[in-house]
């Protein structure tokens, strides 16, 4: 069990929603920015002199290019509805998680400076002046948002805390607090092309060992091409997939999977990166530039697709912005939306009965499927509604002989954040991501128990990365959570591939 | 012309001016604002008649408070309900001759006007019972639900213990659609029943009764999800592509 400095939250059988004990999460900041994470996105290095004025000047701004930030500050009649669904709340207790109290850290600024009712009766609203004090609550509790929309499913009005807390986090960047992780891996991208800050040819290294690995283990020469020309297909996808576990498995998996569907493909050493930090932090002008590079790379390397790897906001960016950001794809073969989800991809072939899989190959795990926030709530899969639910559940299916959801209301569109997205997948927010992950945890406690469930697969880098991390806490396995193309690739027959009797 | 009778006639006119005014300009203000990106809350309806479909189960069931909460369902669906029957009862009082379909209402409105009242009775509690709705809640949202409570009980007042002559009620409305000013009766129950309307009028397009044009304007429930076949951009947003 990982050690901990603060308490970790016991797990339930039911979940129950705990009563508000105001404070316990007052003293979570990430670290600040400095000013060469700050100016290479276009943000003053540290607080401006005039902040207040700035802010104000920014968020006036923003109140005229985001008419969901306009609506949605108007709009909340105070119901409580939203109040017991965001896992930062039901893990921390803290009532300035719960997400109209969220939202309300940057109401009562809006009412005070742009509403009638809040220049002369603020009492009567809860308006308030922006004091520093209400900015420390902001970058606190603003940083305690993974913006994953499950408080938007249940809204009356669908009020989406992560519009307020992106738009905050635009604020803050404008008058100079910036947080640092996120800032300093955008300046990455720029820089490098990854948010690992992963150089080509560290790259093209690990393509080439990954080739020599599924060779010595299946005899096939599968290849993992960088760069290269005339492509038809180019990979976008999280730069934790060329190294870290399980991410890298998943990685293998791709290109089996392309490898046995006879199309070429390629990475891009240019747009090594499927995340977009640019959205976490609300910056569209971010956002765009990021996103300007998978277009680049895309007529460089004069591909005819573009998929995407399995990446949960990567997606998010990709389905539902890479057509407003970086669009129109007019250049690239119309027979294909633009971009594909690699589980897309993969579910077709399945489809068409073009994979063959061993099945068997699984049979030491028991699954179950974390539905990522990003992919829940804000994008899709295939031409469906809810697409992106039965589609990735279809590939480990097919994949896998034991299967299990965890309980109705902890998956699909009601699924609980691994607790690490939206910018806040940091060491110095442990605390926070710890007890974020309880709702999701349980959940998956309850299955191990019921079903036997030993993994949790997920398609999303962050998930990964953030259960590993996670899970040991509560006193599980950090190799419990794999990724779907993991799965595949351990299933998947690959034309002219040694049985296990030769390789033995 | 009794100089309440006036008072009255004025009150209503500057109600009536601001409540439209007030509401036209949050809505053009609304319709103004572009949405830069695609957000639906999905999944989404993937055609247009989808998302009109996803709003109408909206206004009309509180579908996704139905999901989120079944206790502020319940009372926050009969609040609506009651005040929407109340409201096709009141109607009788802006028309002459009267609908037929508003004249078969008549009956139901009055258990409307019930139902609206235990509604927010309900609401009203939970504002007290529950921490969590407790901790969020503002001294503007108690006096809503206190005016909405009290303009409630004098209309039930005025049914059931105090009869007023809703004739003369009737004459004065109708006089001033027509820019007319006819003798109001001065029951003091009716009297505090239409200057609490007048307030509520008034207060409108300054408070959280937003929630109600806002509904239609909300990104994540208004937008239809095809990102991939349609590429949606906002004027600024084009204006950042053509900079370069
Ligand atoms: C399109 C029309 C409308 C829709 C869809 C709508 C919907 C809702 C919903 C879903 C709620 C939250 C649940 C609840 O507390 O009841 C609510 C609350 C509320 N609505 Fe409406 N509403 C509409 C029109 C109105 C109008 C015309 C009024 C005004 C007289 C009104 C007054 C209120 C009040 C005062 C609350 C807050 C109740 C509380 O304090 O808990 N609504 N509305
Ligand atoms: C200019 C607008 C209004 C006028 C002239 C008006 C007038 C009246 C009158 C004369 C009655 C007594 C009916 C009777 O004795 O049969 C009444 C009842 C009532 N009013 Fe109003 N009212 C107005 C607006 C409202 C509004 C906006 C609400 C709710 C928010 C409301 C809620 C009620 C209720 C619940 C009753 C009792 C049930 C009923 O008789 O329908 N009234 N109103
Ligand atoms: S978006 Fe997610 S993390 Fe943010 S307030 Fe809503 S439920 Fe909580
Ligand atoms: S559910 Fe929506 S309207 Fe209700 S309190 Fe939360 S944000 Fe406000």
């Amino acid at each position: 069990m990982a050690k901990a400095n603060f308490e970790v939250p016991q797990l339930q059988q039911y979940a129950e929603v705990p009563a508000i004990e105001p404070g316990t999460m007052s003293h979570s900041k990430p670290f600040v920015a400095k000013p060469e994470h700050q100016e290479p996105l276009g943000f003053p290095g540290e607080l401006v002199e005039n902040w207040q004025e700035k802010a104000l000047e920014k968020m006036g701004d923003l109140l005229q290019r985001y008419r969901s930030l306009r609506v949605y500050l108007d709009a909340c009649v105070k119901c409580g509805s939203c109040t017991d669904k965001c896992h930062y709340y039901l893990g921390t207790r803290d009532p300035k998680n719960m997400p109209v109290a969220r939202q309300d850290l940057m109401r009562k600024v809006y009412r005070r400076y742009f509403t009638l009712a809040g220049k002369y009766f603020p009492k009567l609203v809860g308006a308030e002046d922006f004091t520093k004090e209400v900015l420390d609550e902001w970058y606190s509790y603003y940083h305690q948002c993974s913006q994953c929309r499950r408080c938007s499913v249940f809204c009356p009005y669908g009020i989406d805390t992560a519009e307020i807390s992106m738009a905050a986090r635009e604020i803050m960047d404008h008058i100079g607090i910036g947080q640092k992780y996120c800032n300093e891996i955008i300046g990455k991208v720029y820089k490098i092309g990854n948010n690992l800050g992963l150089p080509g040819p560290a790259l093209a290294d690990t393509l080439e060992g990954l080739e020599e690995d599924v060779f010595d283990d299946t005899g096939v020469r599968v290849r993992y091409p960088l760069d290269q020309e005339g492509a038809e297909i180019l990979l976008v996808t999280p730069s934790a997939d060329f190294f870290a576990e399980p991410h890298v498995d998943g990685l293998i998996g791709y290109g089996k999977v392309f490898h046995e569907a006879g199309v070429s493909w390629t990475l891009s050493s240019y747009a090594s990166e499927a995340a977009n930090f640019g959205m976490f932090i609300g910056s569209y002008e971010n956002m765009r530039r990021v996103a300007q590079r998978i277009r680049k790379a895309a007529i460089d390397l004069k591909v005819k697709r573009i998929v995407f790897g399995e990446c949960g906001h990567a997606w998010r960016v990709a389905y539902s912005f890479l057509n407003t950001l970086a669009g129109p794809w007019d250049f690239l073969d119309p027979r294909y939306p633009v971009p594909q989800h690699i589980c897309e991809f993969t579910y077709e072939l399945i489809q068409q009965g073009k994979l063959r899989f061993d099945k068997s190959q699984n049979d030491d795990k028991v699954l179950t499927f974390h539905d990522s926030c990003n992919v829940a709530r804000a994008s899709r899969m295939g031409s469906w509604p809810g697409g992106q639910f039965d589609i990735p559940r279809a590939v480990i299916k097919a994949v896998c002989n034991h299967f299990y959801d965890m309980d109705e209301e902890t998956i699909r569109e009601r699924t609980f954040c691994c607790g690490g997205g939206g910018g806040l997948l940091t060491d110095d927010l442990m605390e926070l991501r710890v007890k974020g992950a309880k709702p999701r945890v349980e959940a998956l406690n309850n299955v191990m128990r019921e079903k036997k469930v030993t993994h949790m697969a997920a398609i999303c880098a962050i998930c990964k990365s953030q259960f590993t991390k996670v899970l040991p806490y509560y006193g599980m396995e950090m190799d419990q959570i794999v990724s779907v193309h993991q799965l595949v690739s351990n299933a998947i027959i690959l034309t002219g591939q040694r049985t296990e009797d030769e390789a033995a | 012309m009794s100089f309440l009778t006036v008072v009255y006639a004025f009150l209503f006119y500057v109600a009536a001016a601001v409540l439209l005014a007030g509401l036209a300009i949050k809505i053009a203000q609304y319709v103004r604002t572009p949405a830069p990106l695609k957000i639906p809350t999905t999944p989404a309806p993937v055609t247009q008649s989808g998302v009109v479909f996803r709003l109408a189960r909206e206004v009309v069931f509180f579908e996704s408070l139905f999901k989120g909460n079944k206790w502020i369902w319940i009372f926050g669906w009969m609040f609506h309900f009651g005040l929407f029957l109340v409201t096709l009862r009141h109607l009788r009082y802006f028309m002459d001759p009267v609908w037929l379909p508003i004249e078969l209402v008549q009956p139901f409105g009055i258990y409307g006007g019930i139902a609206m009242v235990v509604g927010l009775a309900g609401l009203w509690a939970r504002r007290f019972l529950v921490d969590r709705v407790r901790y969020v809640t503002n001294k503007s949202d108690h006096l809503i639900l206190a005016l909405l409570v009290a303009i409630g009980l004098s209309g039930l007042g005025m049914k059931f213990l105090f009869h007023v002559d809703v004739v003369s009620v009737k004459d004065f409305f109708l006089g001033l659609l027509r820019f007319q000013v006819q003798p109001l009766p001065a029951d003091p129950l009716l009297l505090l029943h239409l200057l609490l309307v007048a307030i509520l009028m008034i207060v409108f397009p300054f408070s959280k009764l937003l929630h109600a044009p806002g509904l239609f304007f909300s990104p994540t429930r208004n937008q239809v999800d095809n990102p991939r076949e349609q590429r949606h951009i906002a004027d600024w947003a084009k204006r950042l592509e053509q900079q370069e």
